[in-house]
């Protein structure tokens, strides 16, 4: 066998689910039993497909950030905070736009909510550019500010009535329409597939893509040809938070029409790893989060109908993370088998 | 006597041979130079019989008898030590705790310190090397380190020293260091195999000298009998010219002008530096590394603004612009540091030769769109015109070699006929054959009617190309000379004293 030819990404997930099968067989509960009600849940049917591609959605916005930045060597841990304000500015404008007919709305409050995120981005990126302020620390610190900022706008200014803490509901104007029902499949996952297209032909075909793949590569050099290398960075970091921002608003208008305090369970701390999953690469992204909105989907299915918990699929999630974040040790792996069968 | 000898050595890598059937017999106590050109097979050759590589066939006899070295272990014991080209040390480790590491003598169930240091004692006593034992290996300039990497091989029994590019590393200095390194351990009898491409090294070092080319050996001889041009010649496999009759082309036309240059620190400051460089001039900046040479042409090309002074660039002020105008008005810059400037690793070929150009037409098209079947058309065209050894234009530059990168620079930073070549250390670690031709080059801008400011701490490459040379000395410059001045001037200028006016 050529282990080498095989992406060790792909070896990490056949070795996840290897893990996750001892893991079942040792708790005691019957392991293909459990995985075939993953799979049928993920897709089994028509609604397990909209599940998955639902779930699947605003971790494939959330991972198109964290690249965007990352290819001009930048770590935005911040996508989650990103992400949330752009929700949140979402929310917001499709409450206020009541009078706009409707593919306007949707696109304004989809739009604004990239802006949101943009803007957000823009604080971080103006710390490390010009005072030198490490991305890490401001970005994560932000992403708190973020997350408990838009619970408190919620919890009191823009609180609807009831007992939720939850804004007034989205015009329909401004939803994104579902495109599977009954699923809760929506536009934004058609929008997010267009974005990863986009952030494609961005990087590979436009100058500045060029320019901040040059400048993530090698600063030095790249400002050493002329390459204005602040600017790049920057332009970037705004861009990275731009998808961020238009994934929040994709989740509220095309999933929950309004914003719900505590609706992200950390898409944006996903995006990182399904990024790193996809090998820092657009199109590895869109298979990555199909990945992980299977996982994610498969799960809830397996957990109603067999007693695994949900938990499984979260570990499954956990050991593709670790095993790809160790591509090393993946290698290390499987040449160390080349080798003695060689 | 013949210590070492190696019969009928071959080792293939999939379809290369790396080592065709060689020969070669060392002889106790000499030093044997090991020469070759880029990818001639001379690390495969000593990595085989340091036990790294297994060979295909042959055999490596020691004393007499045939050895079977199958890992460095069996090597080591056999008394055969190899001082990598880069070093192998751990930084934050003492010096003597580097030396005994894997070999510490025990006391129950610690290192027992005293032992270590009175057997690095008598070490250091017969070698004659003086080194601070309880100095940490990362507070140790490189050439240092390398004296520790030498004195663990020996603290280890070895009498056969294997030494691969040992100065590739190294300023010139601590490459004089070294050769009277060697030079002490051949007296105490060690014998040892140096690999270089550099010439020079080799004549002032070894005793005899085996040549390399494409795997296969050209020939042994004593380093009397060898010439300069013979031994280039037997490593390129051609007549090579480094020399270059100077003709006198300068124009009237001032290129580049700095007057009362000064800059602050972090690097050396510069200080009151004033020059003219002329069209169709090569003016070379002499001077031990260090001395403010790096930051004169961080000056020139703009990533670095001076505190005071003036930089005039075809008659226009220039100091404020950024390196993009600059570049756009026709200056052109080979840096140093290839790795650090002049290229990015994982860029394909292509895309380092695009490098900088791409928000120029032809390669932009509309606003900002790369318009990629121009720039691969103009890679195509460079790759051929500049002989780049790559396997497509879409290779990572990473694998070209290094001869192979600089040209992918040369060809970028000559691509849209500069009016000044900024040239520094520009033949650094390439072999003879890309040295020619990168020389060859800088007289080509010359003769093009364009001016060069070359920057070598190579005084045989300034005085071999330059018209003109100035001398820096703690970031000023101390004097101007004629290529054809003696070495004795040059070298008291570069040693910060005045020539006395006689």
């Amino acid at each position: 066998m050529k282990y080498h030819k095989v992406p060790p990404e792909i070896l990490a997930i056949g070795l996840a689910f290897l893990l996750g099968i001892i893991v079942l067989l040792v708790t005691g509960y019957p392991p293909f039993r459990a995985l075939g009600a993953l799979f049928r849940g993920a897709f089994g049917s028509r609604n397990a497909i909209g599940q998955t591609l639902t779930q699947a959605t605003p971790i494939l916005f959330t991972s198109l950030s964290f690249l965007m930045a990352y290819r001009a060597g930048i770590f935005n841990i911040g996508v989650e905070g990103q992400f949330l304000i752009g929700a949140f500015v979402s929310a917001f404008l499709g409450v206020s736009l009541r009078q706009v007919p409707f593919p306007f709305g949707t696109l304004f409050s989809l739009f604004g909510g990239g802006l949101g995120g943009a803007l957000y981005a823009l604080f971080p990126a103006l710390l490390k550019v010009y005072l030198g302020a490490h991305e890490v620390i401001t970005t994560m610190m932000m992403s708190y500010i973020a997350l408990y900022l838009t619970s408190y706008l919620v919890n009191y200014p823009f609180k609807a009535s009831g007992w939720v803490a939850q804004t007034e509901p989205v015009a329909p104007s401004a939803l994104l329409p579902k495109i599977l029902p009954p699923t809760q499949l929506s536009l934004a996952f058609p929008i997010a597939l267009f974005f990863a297209l986009f952030v494609f032909w961005f990087l590979e075909r436009t100058v500045p893509g060029f320019a901040i793949r040059a400048v993530g590569l090698n600063p030095e050099a790249s400002e050493n040809r002329g390459i204005p290398v602040r600017r790049y960075q920057i332009l970037a970091f705004v861009l990275s938070g731009f998808v961020a921002g238009v994934g929040g608003g994709g989740e509220i208008l095309g999933v929950h029409g309004r914003f719900v305090d505590g609706f992200s369970p950390g898409y944006g701390w996903d995006g990182i790893a399904v990024s790193l999953v996809g090998r820092l690469h657009p199109l590895g992204c869109v298979l990555a989060s199909l990945l992980f909105g299977m996982l994610r989907a498969g799960g809830m299915t397996m957990t109603r109908t067999t007693k695994v918990p949900l938990d499984l699929s979260l570990l499954i999630q956990s050991f593709v993370i670790l095993l790809v974040a160790a591509p090393y040790f993946v290698r290390f792996l499987f040449a160390r088998r080349r080798s003695r069968e060689g | 006597m013949v210590v070492l000898s190696v019969r009928g050595l071959t080792k293939h890598f999939g379809e290369v041979i790396a080592n065709d059937h060689i020969d070669l017999d060392i002889e106790e106590g000499e030093i044997h130079g090991l020469l070759g050109e880029n990818g001639a097979g001379k690390s495969v050759l000593s990595s085989t019989i340091y036990g790294l590589y297994r060979p295909d066939k042959g055999k490596i006899f020691l004393r007499g008898k045939e050895a079977r070295i199958q890992s460095p272990l069996d090597a080591i014991r056999l008394g055969i030590g190899m001082v990598h080209q880069h070093l192998t040390l751990v930084p934050h480790l003492a010096v003597w705790e580097n030396i005994v590491l894997g070999r510490e003598p025990r006391a129950v169930l610690r290192v027992d310190r005293q032992r270590a240091l009175a057997g690095i004692e008598k070490l250091l006593e017969e070698t004659g090397f003086r080194l601070d034992l309880t100095k940490r290996v990362v507070e140790l300039p490189v050439g240092v380190q390398q004296r520790v990497e030498i004195l663990k091989v020996l603290y280890r029994g070895a009498d056969i020293l294997i030494l691969d590019e040992p100065t590739a590393v190294l300023t010139p200095q601590e490459v004089d260091q070294l050769i009277s390194t060697l030079r002490r351990l051949r007296a105490q009898g060690k014998t040892i195999i140096f690999i270089s491409h550099k010439l020079r090294e080799v004549f002032a070092l070894c005793d005899r000298v085996t040549v390399l080319r494409r795997g296969k050996k050209v020939g042994t001889l004593p380093i009397g009998e060898a010439t300069f041009e013979l031994l280039a010649e037997m490593m390129v496999g051609r007549k090579v010219f480094l020399d270059f009759p100077r003709e006198n082309l300068r124009g009237e036309e001032v290129l580049l002008e700095l007057s009362g240059v000064f800059t602050d620190p972090p690097g050396v400051p510069l200080r009151e530096i004033s020059f003219r460089l002329h069209a169709g001039e090569i003016l070379g900046i002499a001077g031990v590394e260090g001395n403010g040479q790096s930051e004169l042409a961080e000056v020139v090309v703009g990533l670095r603004r001076p505190r005071a002074g003036k930089i005039l660039f075809r008659g226009k002020d220039i100091t404020a612009h950024p390196p993009k105008t600059r570049i756009l008005q026709g200056m052109a810059h080979i840096p140093e540091d290839r790795h650090r400037l002049g290229v990015i690793l994982d860029f394909s070929v292509m895309e380092n030769l695009l490098l900088g150009f791409e928000d120029q037409p032809p390669f932009r098209r509309g606003r900002m769109t790369l318009d990629l079947s121009a720039a691969r058309a103009f890679a195509r065209r460079k790759i051929e015109e500049f002989d780049i050894v790559t396997p497509s234009e879409r290779t990572l530059l990473r694998f070209l070699s290094g001869g192979n990168q600089q040209k992918v620079v040369v060809a970028r930073e000559l691509a849209f006929e500069p009016q000044l070549l900024l040239a520094c250390q520009p033949t650094r670690g390439l072999d003879v054959a890309a040295t020619e031709y990168l020389r060859n080059i800088l007289v080509e801008v010359k003769r093009r009617g364009n001016g060069v400011l070359l920057i070598s701490a190579d005084l045989d490459e300034i005085r071999a190309l330059s018209d003109r040379v100035l001398v820096m000395y703690e970031g000023r410059v101390v004097g101007e000379l004629s290529p054809e001045s003696d070495e004795y001037h040059f070298g008291l200028l570069m040693g910060g004293k005045t020539l006395e006016v006689s």
